[in-house]
C-alpha cells in the first residue's frame, strides 16, 4: 500500500493539495487515513537492561558473558519467551509475548542513539533533542514532528501524560500534558478571568490554552478519577493515553515517561526494581491497547530508552551504563512478529570498549520510519528539520503497515 | 530600590511573608548577604526528627520482616491471585512511611516560617545538587537526615566540606550502590542471606560516575571513562555499618588497595584517606567551579545563565578554595540577578511554600495533603527523579498539567482562606509597586475576594521569581 506521502505526490504535492480545498474532498481516504494514525512514545529512562528484556539466549556467548543474570532458554524454569529460535522475551513480558505472537509487536536488539558515552542525562537529551550530540538542540524532535506535519496531518497536537512535558515534545507545535488530579476543578468564571490575565504572559497563555483541551477530552472519563503517584502511576497514564488519542478528535501523537530502569544492584529475582518495571512496561501496553479500542489498529507505540547496560554483570548483580540496547514496537499499525536485529553477538572482540553490546542500527532509523508512516512525513522535512544531518541514517522499510 | 526588595523576597527568597518586603526594602542586597554568611538557624520543627543512625538501627530489624512478606509473595502466587503482592518497597514504605510524613511536614513548616529564605534556597539548591531520592527503598528512611546531617551545616562552609560529607552519608552510600562496590576477591563474613540478595563480587561505578559527572567537574569536565573505573576502586571500602554504632564505614577489607591514577594525577594507598585526596582534588578543579557556578547561576538568574555572571562566580569560587559565603556574594553582586524579568517560573515546591508564606492560616495544612498536592503538581519532596536531581528550567515545569495543578491549588486555598484576606493587600506585600497592572485590575474587578486571591495565586507574578 503506497504511504501517504506517495499518495500525495500522486495526486500533485502536498502544497497544491492544502491550496485547494476542492482536491482535498478528491481524497477522502487519503485524508481520512493519514488523520487516523496514532504514535505514542514510551521513554524508559535510566537505561533499560537490553539482554534482560530480550535475552539472546541463542547467542553462544550468553549464558557464560551474563553469569547470574543469564535469563534461561525457552522452556527453562523461569525461562525466555520464545521470539524467534534465538532471541526471548523477558518472562515478566507475557503480555507483550501474546503482541508478538498476533504479529503486533517488533523486537529491536542492538539499538542505539548515537551517542556512544555513558552518562544518562546526556544520552536522554540527545535522544530527545534528535540531533546528534547532547544539548544540540532546546526542543525535541517529536515536537518537530508535529511542527513539521501540521499542514499534511489534520489532527497532529501532541500530548505528554504526565505533569511536565519531556524534551522530545517541547518546542514550537503546541502540545498539552495531563495527569490525574486529586483536587476538584476551577470554576468556570475563574478560568475565564485566567484566559484574560495570562494575555500578557505568552508562556502561561500557551500552557493554560493546552491544558484546558485536554481537561476537555478527558472530562467524565475512567482516567480521570484515582490518584497518581507511585509506580503504579504509568499504568494509569497509558490507560489516559488509550482513552485521549482514542479519541475521534483528539490528539494523534502521545508521550510516556517511566523512569527507573537504573539498575546498577541486584537485578534477578520476584522482587528486583527490574523485574517490577517490566511487568509495568507490560501492563502498560496492553491496557494502553485496551484503552485505543479499534484505534489500536492505527497505533504505533515506540518504546526506547537512552542506552542499554554492560553485558557482564556489575560486582552487585546488576549492570553498569552501557551502549547498545533493545527496543519495542508495538501496534495495529506495526508489521510485528519478528526481531530486527543485525547481531554483533557477544565474544570478547565483539563488545563495544570490550564491555557493552555493539550498536549495529541507529534508533534513528526507527524514528524516522514511524514519522513517515504515522504522521505523514516527508524525507526531506526528517532530514532537515526532525533530525538534522541524518540523511546518513536511512529510515527502517516494511516496519509500518 | 522597591524593584530591588522585590527580587530579593521573590527571586532570591522563597516569595514575602507578611512584613518581609517591607523589612528586606531598606537593604536588599544586605538582607540577603547576611543569611548567606551566617550559620542556619535552629529549626525547632528539626528537633523531633531522628538522626540517621536511628533509622540505621532499623534497618536490619526491617529485613528480618521481610521474610514472612516474601513467603506470602509466594503464596499468593502460586494460588493465581490477581491482587498484586506487597513488594519489598511498599513494605518499606509502610515501615518507615510516619518517619517520611514528620520529615516532610517539618521541611515545609520550617521553610513557611523561616527568617532565612536565601538561606533555605541554598540549602534546596545544594540538596538537589547532591540529590538523593527516596524512589529508592534503602534510602527512603535517610533523605530527611541527609539533608540536614550532610547539607544544612556545610552550606556556609567551603564545598570541598560539603561535598565530603555528600559523599560519606549513608543516603548517598545507599543512593548510589556504593555498599555493593568491592574489591575483586572480597569475601563476605557470612554468607548472603538468600539468593534474592547475592553478595557483591566486584565494583559498582555507579558513586564515582555521578561525583565527576554532577557533583563535581560536570559532564564536559574532562574525565575518561578509565577514570570512572579508577575512582571507583578508590572508593571501594566506603559503605555503611548497620550494626553497633551505624553511619559510615570505611572497611579496608573491601577497598582495593593500591596506588591509583586519574586526571593525571597519582594517589597512594591510603585508605579512606586516598578517597579524601580524590574529592578534595575535585572540589579544587576548575570545571567544578565552572559547573558549580554555572548551576547557581541557572537556578538563580535565568534558564541560559549570563556568561558574565558565571565567569564572576566561577572566578570567586576557585579564589576563595570553594568558600560558599563567598561564592554567593558572587551571584549577589552580578548586575544580572538584579534585572528584569523575573523570568524564572517557580518550582512547585517554591510555590506552595511560597503560599504557606502568603497565607499564615494555611500552614495548619496536614503534611500528607501538602504532599498530595506536590505530587500532583510532579514534585514530591524527597523524591527526585534521578541523580540529577529536580530539573531548574522554566520550560521543564511550565507544561499544561503543571499549571492546571496550580490553579486547581489556587481555587482550594481561595476557598478555605474564604473573605478573610484581601488579596490586593496580599499582592502589596509580595510585589508593592512593582505589581503589573493587568494583575492589580484582575483582582479588583474580581467577584469576590476569594476569586481575587485565587487569582493572586494563579498570576503570573506570584508563579514566577
Amino acid at each position: 500500500m503506497a504511504t501517504r506521502r506517495e499518495m500525495l505526490q500522486l495526486i500533485g504535492g502536498t502544497a497544491a493539495l492544502t491550496g485547494l480545498p476542492g482536491l482535498a474532498l478528491a481524497a477522502p481516504s487519503v485524508e481520512l487515513r493519514g488523520g487516523e494514525r496514532r504514535l505514542v512514545f514510551v521513554f524508559l529512562r535510566g537505561g533499560m537492561d537490553g539482554l534482560s528484556a530480550v535475552p539472546a539466549y541463542g547467542d553462544p556467548q550468553f549464558a557464560a558473558r551474563r553469569g547470574d543474570l543469564a535469563v534461561g532458554a525457552p522452556g527453562t524454569l523461569g525461562g525466555a519467551l520464545d521470539l524467534d529460535g534465538s532471541f526471548g522475551l523477558s518472562p515478566y513480558l507475557a503480555e507483550m509475548h501474546k503482541l508478538y505472537a498476533a504479529r503486533e509487536l517488533a523486537v529491536l536488539h542492538a539499538v542505539a542513539s548515537p551517542y556512544r558515552e555513558r552518562s544518562h542525562f546526556d544520552a536522554q537529551n540527545l535522544l530527545e533533542n534528535g540531533t546528534a550530540k547532547p544539548f544540540g538542540r532546546e526542543s525535541g524532535w517529536l515536537n518537530a514532528a508535529l511542527a513539521a506535519g501540521a499542514h499534511a496531518v489534520s489532527q497532529s497536537r501532541g500530548l505528554a501524560l504526565g505533569q511536565s512535558i519531556p524534551l522530545v515534545l517541547r518546542g514550537s507545535a503546541h502540545v498539552s500534558s495531563w495527569s490525574p488530579s486529586a483536587l476538584p476543578a476551577p470554576d468556570a468564571d475563574l478560568l475565564e478571568r485566567l484566559a484574560e490575565l495570562y494575555r500578557g504572559d505568552a508562556l502561561l497563555a500557551r500552557s493554560f490554552a493546552a491544558a484546558r483541551e485536554a481537561q476537555g477530552m478527558l472530562e467524565g472519563r475512567d482516567a480521570a478519577r484515582g490518584m497518581g503517584g507511585g509506580p503504579q502511576a504509568v499504568v494509569a497514564l497509558a490507560k489516559a493515553a488509550g482513552e485521549i488519542l482514542g479519541k475521534h478528535d483528539g490528539p494523534r501523537v502521545a508521550s510516556i515517561d517511566f523512569g527507573g530502569w537504573d539498575t546498577h544492584i541486584n537485578q534477578l529475582g520476584e522482587y528486583s526494581a527490574l523485574t517490577r518495571n517490566l511487568r509495568l512496561l507490560d501492563r502498560s501496553v496492553a491496557t494502553l491497547k485496551d484503552a485505543l479500542g479499534t484505534a489500536w489498529r492505527q497505533t504505533a507505540v515506540l518504546v526506547v530508552t537512552e542506552f542499554g547496560r554492560t553485558v557482564a554483570p556489575n560486582g552487585s548483580s546488576g549492570t553498569d551504563h552501557g551502549t547498545a540496547g533493545a527496543a519495542f514496537v508495538a501496534g495495529g499499525a506495526v508489521r510485528g512478529g519478528r526481531v530486527i536485529a543485525d547481531w554483533p553477538g557477544l565474544g570478547a572482540s565483539a563488545l563495544y570498549e570490550g564491555r557493552d553490546l555493539r550498536p549495529t542500527l541507529d534508533l534513528r532509523s526507527l524514528f524516522k520510519a514511524a514519522l513517515a508512516a504515522q504522521l505523514g512525513l516527508s524525507e526531506a522535512a526528517l532530514e532537515s528539520h526532525v533530525f538534522p544531518d541524518s540523511r546518513a541514517v536511512r529510515p527502517l522499510e516494511g516496519l509500518f503497515a | 530600590m522597591a524593584l530591588d526588595s522585590v527580587i530579593a523576597v521573590n527571586r532570591f527568597g522563597l516569595g514575602a511573608g507578611p512584613g518581609e518586603l517591607a523589612a528586606a526594602a531598606a537593604d536588599p542586597r544586605g538582607w540577603l548577604a547576611k543569611q548567606a554568611g551566617e550559620p542556619a538557624p535552629a529549626y525547632l520543627e528539626f528537633s523531633k526528627l531522628a538522626h540517621s543512625s536511628e533509622a540505621l538501627k532499623e534497618y536490619p530489624r526491617w529485613i528480618a520482616s521481610l521474610r514472612p512478606v516474601r513467603a506470602g509473595m509466594q503464596d499468593s502466587s502460586s494460588q493465581g491471585s490477581r491482587q498484586a503482592p506487597r513488594t519489598v518497597e511498599e513494605t518499606f514504605r509502610g515501615h518507615f512511611g510516619p518517619i517520611m510524613r514528620e520529615e516532610i511536614g517539618a521541611r515545609l513548616a520550617a521553610a513557611a516560617a523561616t527568617p532565612a529564605p536565601f538561606q533555605e534556597r541554598l540549602v534546596w539548591f545544594w540538596a538537589n545538587h547532591f540529590t538523593v531520592s527516596a524512589e529508592k527503598p534503602l534510602v527512603f528512611a535517610l533523605v530527611g537526615s541527609f539533608e540536614r546531617e550532610a547539607i544544612r551545616p556545610q552550606v556556609t562552609g567551603r564545598f570541598a566540606d560539603l561535598l565530603l560529607a555528600a559523599a560519606r552519608h549513608p543516603a548517598m552510600i545507599f543512593y548510589l550502590d556504593n555498599h555493593r562496590s568491592v574489591r575483586q576477591g572480597w569475601q563476605p563474613l557470612r554468607p548472603a542471606r538468600s539468593a534474592a540478595f547475592p553478595s557483591p563480587t566486584g565494583l559498582n561505578e555507579n558513586l564515582a560516575r555521578e561525583i565527576l559527572e554532577l557533583h563535581t567537574l560536570g559532564v564536559n569536565g574532562g574525565y575518561t571513562q578509565a577514570d570512572v573505573t579508577e575512582f571507583a576502586r578508590v572508593l571501594t571500602g566506603w559503605t555503611v555499618r548497620a550494626q553497633g554504632s551505624p553511619g559510615f564505614l570505611f572497611d579496608p577489607a573491601r577497598h582495593e588497595p593500591g596506588t591509583r591514577t586519574l586526571l593525571g594525577r597519582t594517589y597512594a594507598q591510603d585508605g579512606v584517606a586516598q578517597g579524601e585526596a580524590v574529592l578534595r582534588d575535585l572540589a579544587a578543579h576548575p570545571a567544578t567551579a565552572l559547573h558549580v557556578a554555572t548551576k547557581l547561576a541557572r537556578h538563580f538568574i535565568a534558564d541560559e545563565p549570563p556568561p558574565q555572571a558565571v565567569a564572576r562566580i566561577a572566578r570567586a569560587f576557585s579564589d576563595t578554595d570553594g568558600d560558599l559565603p563567598s561564592v554567593y556574594a558572587a551571584l549577589l553582586d552580578c548586575p544580572e540577578a538584579w534585572e528584569r524579568p523575573l523570568a524564572k517560573l517557580k518550582t512547585p515546591i517554591e510555590y506552595v511554600v511560597s503560599c504557606l508564606r502568603a497565607l499564615p492560616a494555611l500552614r495548619t495544612a496536614q503534611p500528607q495533603a501538602l504532599f498530595f498536592t506536590l505530587r500532583g503538581m510532579g514534585q514530591r519532596p524527597f523524591f527526585a527523579p534521578s541523580p540529577q536531581g529536580w530539573p531548574d528550567t522554566t520550560q521543564a515545569w511550565a507544561g499544561a498539567d503543571a499549571l492546571w495543578k496550580r490553579i486547581e491549588w489556587s481555587g482550594i486555598v481561595a476557598a478555605r482562606a474564604g473573605s478573610g484576606v484581601d488579596p490586593l493587600h496580599l499582592a502589596s506585600e509580595s510585589y508593592g509597586d512593582a505589581l503589573g497592572a493587568a494583575t492589580r485590575r484582575a483582582i479588583e474587578r474580581a467577584e469576590s475576594r476569594q476569586q481575587g486571591l485565587a487569582l493572586w495565586l494563579a498570576s503570573p507574578e506570584f508563579q514566577r521569581r
